[in-house]
């Protein structure tokens, strides 16, 4: 079998809007959906000053943990569920992304959404994940999170801070770095 | 002891990416990777449920979304291109109906963007903003002009070679890629600490379209050829041991 050598990743630069931004790319579901949830959080640099021509991407299961995908080796759920999110950063620094909470995938995992995050000075995406604070249980067996010290574990789990809102911040560098992941 | 967990499904991971073939995330000679790029090494994650899928996004593509010289009114000042290709797995598979996403500055190396200060000319017929969906057997093409090269701050006199900002996501959440396309032959690339953060020559030089005379139309358009491999996948299943 010849295998074909991979394109390299570059940076999005800071332009990014231009090709990237869709107006309707934050909601996942609609925000007056069933169980709608708004996860929202600012993105900073080493310095801690935000970083305001990122952007951040969400891919995740449904509320029942499935993906309408033909590669789930447990079949496409066929719902029309897309699972995915686009969110620019504003001038706070602020993206917000409006979903809801996927299920339990039923392999031992917490309920997570897979995060990538792009920018003008990230030659590569920067992938983490958000869990959820309601999970503790679920948490604590999580294999990725339970493999990190605990205050990096904590860089991954959202903060609850309304009836249906919740927030998770990304420090790409410095102090309370947030936990990237190789996928 | 290894048990496994009673709905635990077989899931064939995808292929890291060999050593060489992306950029560090920490390029000193590219400045704002200094406040931006992680201190700390990546977690390699174990590619479970949620990396083997991904968005299968065929977008909302609007008329004139693969003709960037068909956005406005009049057609913009520049040298029309075709530029075509495959988004293919390296296993040389096409990835169909997937969506690639491209933007560019214009012919004067200026970005339609508030952000961009270059003194060159905007062009007020050109956005440079495409979207395109692959077809069954994974190509794509849109037609565009040549951007300009354009100056920026990374250090004195810096400039980058003129490119086309590309996009994809293929099958899954592990495909993702964003990268740049370039034109053959441009001087400036032994000047741009973009173009060389990949490490490997090799691979660097698969960001540089061809030039590609069959797909040119005569009296209309000159074109260029690029395909985009991402990674394709393991052969055999990993079956998840639960400790
Ligand atoms: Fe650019």
């Amino acid at each position: 079998m010849s295998e074909l050598a991979l394109t390299p990743s570059q940076t999005v630069g800071p332009y990014l809007s231009l090709g990237l931004t869709w107006p309707t790319g934050y909601l996942v579901v609609p925000e007056d959906a069933p169980g709608a949830i708004t996860i929202t959080g600012v993105v900073r640099d080493g310095t801690g000053a935000v970083v305001p021509d990122g952007m951040v991407e969400t891919w995740q299961a449904d509320a029942e943990g499935r993906f309408d995908h033909a590669d789930d080796p447990r079949g496409a759920s066929g719902s029309g569920f897309h699972g995915f999110g686009r969110s620019s950063t504003d001038a706070e620094g602020r993206y917000r992304i409006v979903t809801v909470k996927p299920g339990a995938l039923g392999d031992g995992q917490a309920p997570h959404i897979d995060v990538s995050v792009f920018a003008r000075g990230l030659l590569d995406r920067v992938v983490s994940r958000i869990y959820f604070p309601d999970e503790v249980e679920a948490n604590a067996a999580d294999p990725l999170l339970s493999s990190l010290p605990p205050e990096r574990a904590a860089t991954l789990v959202a903060e609850q801070v309304g009836p249906a809102e919740l927030r998770w911040d990304v420090r790409l560098r410095g102090e309370g770095e947030t936990v990237f992941l190789a996928v | 002891m290894t048990i496994h967990h009673p709905s635990t499904p077989e899931i064939a991971a995808y292929l890291r990416p060999p050593a060489g073939t992306h950029p560090p995330l920490d390029s000193p000679a590219y400045k704002s990777t200094g406040l931006r790029a992680p201190s700390q090494a990546p977690v390699v994650l174990r590619h479970r449920l949620t990396e083997i899928t991904g968005p299968l996004l065929t977008g909302e593509i609007g008329p004139n979304d693969h003709d960037l010289t068909r956005q406005h009114a009049a057609p913009p000042i520049g040298e029309r291109i075709i530029v075509s290709g495959r988004v293919l797995d390296s296993d040389g598979r096409g990835i169909p109906q997937t969506l690639v996403e491209v933007w560019q500055a214009n012919a004067c190396g200026r970005y339609a963007h508030s952000v961009d200060t270059y003194d060159a000319p905007l062009d007020p017929n050109f956005s440079g903003g495409g979207r395109v969906v692959t077809d069954s057997a994974g190509t794509y093409s849109f037609t565009t002009i040549k951007p300009g090269p354009y100056p920026w701050g990374n250090h004195h006199n810096a400039w980058r070679p003129s490119h086309i900002h590309f996009s994809v996501f293929g099958r899954s959440f592990t495909q993702r890629l964003v990268t740049q396309m370039y034109f053959p032959g441009d001087p400036l690339f032994p000047y741009d600490p973009i173009y060389n953060s990949v490490p490997d020559e090799k691979a660097r030089q698969r960001m540089i379209s061809s030039f590609d005379m069959e797909n040119s139309v005569s009296d209309w358009a000159l074109a260029y050829r690029f395909d985009i491999v991402l990674r394709g996948r393991e052969q055999t299943p990993f079956e998840e041991p639960h400790e």
